[in-house]
């Protein structure tokens, strides 16, 4: 627990230290919104329609730009290969990782999702309900970043690889996150969608840390 | 000052250990003891296998053949040894004192406490500067540091006199012949001279 706690402290200090890692994932999840209405035209009523889509996307493509940071600098300082060797078991860092991935690249998306909701035009029961999903929604995307990001890991060039190996194993997060907001005709299933959505997140969460506990130590050093 | 014999007696051996990356093979047919207190120096020109043997006895890089074990140990223990490479762990935006405990909590704090280490390997004056404010000496020493805080039987050393000046050279042989005195053992790759009687040479050659 206390191995666990000190890498969760040194990471969280290492993403909030000054990097502007962190201002860089919610300046593009912004921009990604905001460039939206000059792209399908201002049509408020499309816009208000497809916002939700639109704002998962941004966050997924957001958390992406996030997860190159979650292994490599350990890996490029010898850092990893030491975690291999430690008293904590490697699940443990990895676990700790993915909840400081969420904090530093997630977290800050649904704090800045008001923005998005502004300029795309999105009515306040909407946003409440974007803000839910993507409570419950980011999690599984954090935790499959990190399979992804453990297992491209030791590839040079790895972070252009984890996007796509991640993505399939993404698809159903965005299906059930826009699920749980779209609020089109026919019978509200949104409360079902919601129920898969932390299905998804408690399923990838606990089995990620390891899976990419596993990649890792496969991996050659 | 130090108790003898303050570890559970291990021994390395390896048998007909062959080790190498992907697939070239750089060293095949190896077999070597390492007793309480003794430590093994590996010698050899630059591509000689010398980190590879040290990575594929570390469990960090899986044999190509043969096998490595450790006689004696507990696995309730944790694990048995610390590796230091030729990279130091080291990260800029953690302070000196800060990387240490980092490791001691990583590792457990069963050896000396941080400050002691750190005055060990004489960075007690600066334990609250920033790590990326280091020279590559006092990387070396801040990654030797780590050995101290937790207390492992087997030392795997890659170059640890890299980047060290005289003084540091003098550090790590007396670290050594502390921690073998000690009851620990160690393999060390290196090209400088670590003068201890407890110290074997096992020579690796170049392949071809």
């Amino acid at each position: 627990m206390r191995g666990f706690l000190a890498v969760l402290w040194r990471d969280l200090r290492l993403a909030l230290g000054g990097s502007g890692d962190v201002l860089t994932i919610v300046l593009f999840f912004v921009i990604t919104g905001a460039i939206t209405p000059f792209a399908v035209g201002p049509d408020q009523a499309l816009l208000s329609r497809i916002a939700p889509g639109i704002v998962w996307i941004a966050a997924f493509l957001a958390m992406l730009l996030g997860l190159d940071r979650l292994f490599r600098p350990d890996q490029e300082d010898g850092t990893l290969a030491l975690y291999r060797l430690a008293d904590v078991p490697l699940a443990a860092v990895v676990a700790a990782k993915v909840i400081v991935h969420w904090l530093t690249a997630a977290l800050p998306l649904i704090v800045a999702s008001p923005l998005l909701a502004v300029l795309l035009a999105m009515d306040f029961p909407t946003f409440a309900r974007t803000v839910v999903s993507l409570l419950l929604g980011t999690p599984a995307l954090a935790a499959f970043g990190a399979i992804g990001a453990a297992v491209t890991v030791t590839t040079r060039r790895g972070g252009l690889l984890a996007p796509i190996l991640i993505a399939p194993l993404c698809v159903p997060v965005l299906i059930f996150g826009v699920g749980a907001i779209a609020m089109g005709g026919g019978p509200d299933q949104a409360g079902a969608a919601l129920l898969f959505l932390a299905a998804l997140s408690l399923t990838a969460l606990a089995l990620s840390p390891f899976a990419a506990a596993l990649a890792i130590d496969w991996g050659e050093e | 000052m130090t108790p003898r014999q303050v570890h559970s007696p291990i021994s390395l051996r390896a048998r007909a250990l062959a080790c190498g990356r992907g697939d070239t093979l750089l060293i095949e047919g190896l077999d070597l003891d390492v007793e309480p207190g003794a430590g093994l120096l590996l010698r050899g020109p630059n591509g000689a296998g010398k980190s590879t043997l040290l990575l594929s006895l570390a469990g960090l890089l899986p044999p190509l053949g043969g096998e490595v074990s450790l006689f004696g140990h507990d696995p309730e223990d944790g694990p048995a040894l610390h590796y230091c490479g030729h990279r130091n762990a080291v990260r800029p935006r953690l302070g000196v004192r800060q990387t240490l405990a980092f490791w001691r909590d990583i590792n457990g704090p069963t050896g000396l406490s941080v400050d002691a280490a750190l005055e060990r390997v004489g960075l007690l004056p600066i334990a609250g500067l920033d790590a990326g404010y280091l020279s590559a000496g006092q990387q070396r020493r801040l990654a030797l540091a780590r050995l101290l805080v937790s207390r492992r039987p087997l030392w795997l050393l890659d170059e640890p006199t890299a980047a060290l000046d005289t003084d540091g050279h003098r550090l790590v042989a007396s670290l050594l012949a502390q921690h073998l005195e000690q009851g620990g053992l160690a393999v060390i790759a290196t090209h400088d001279e670590i003068e201890l009687p407890a110290l074997r040479t096992l020579a690796l050659a170049a392949r071809a």
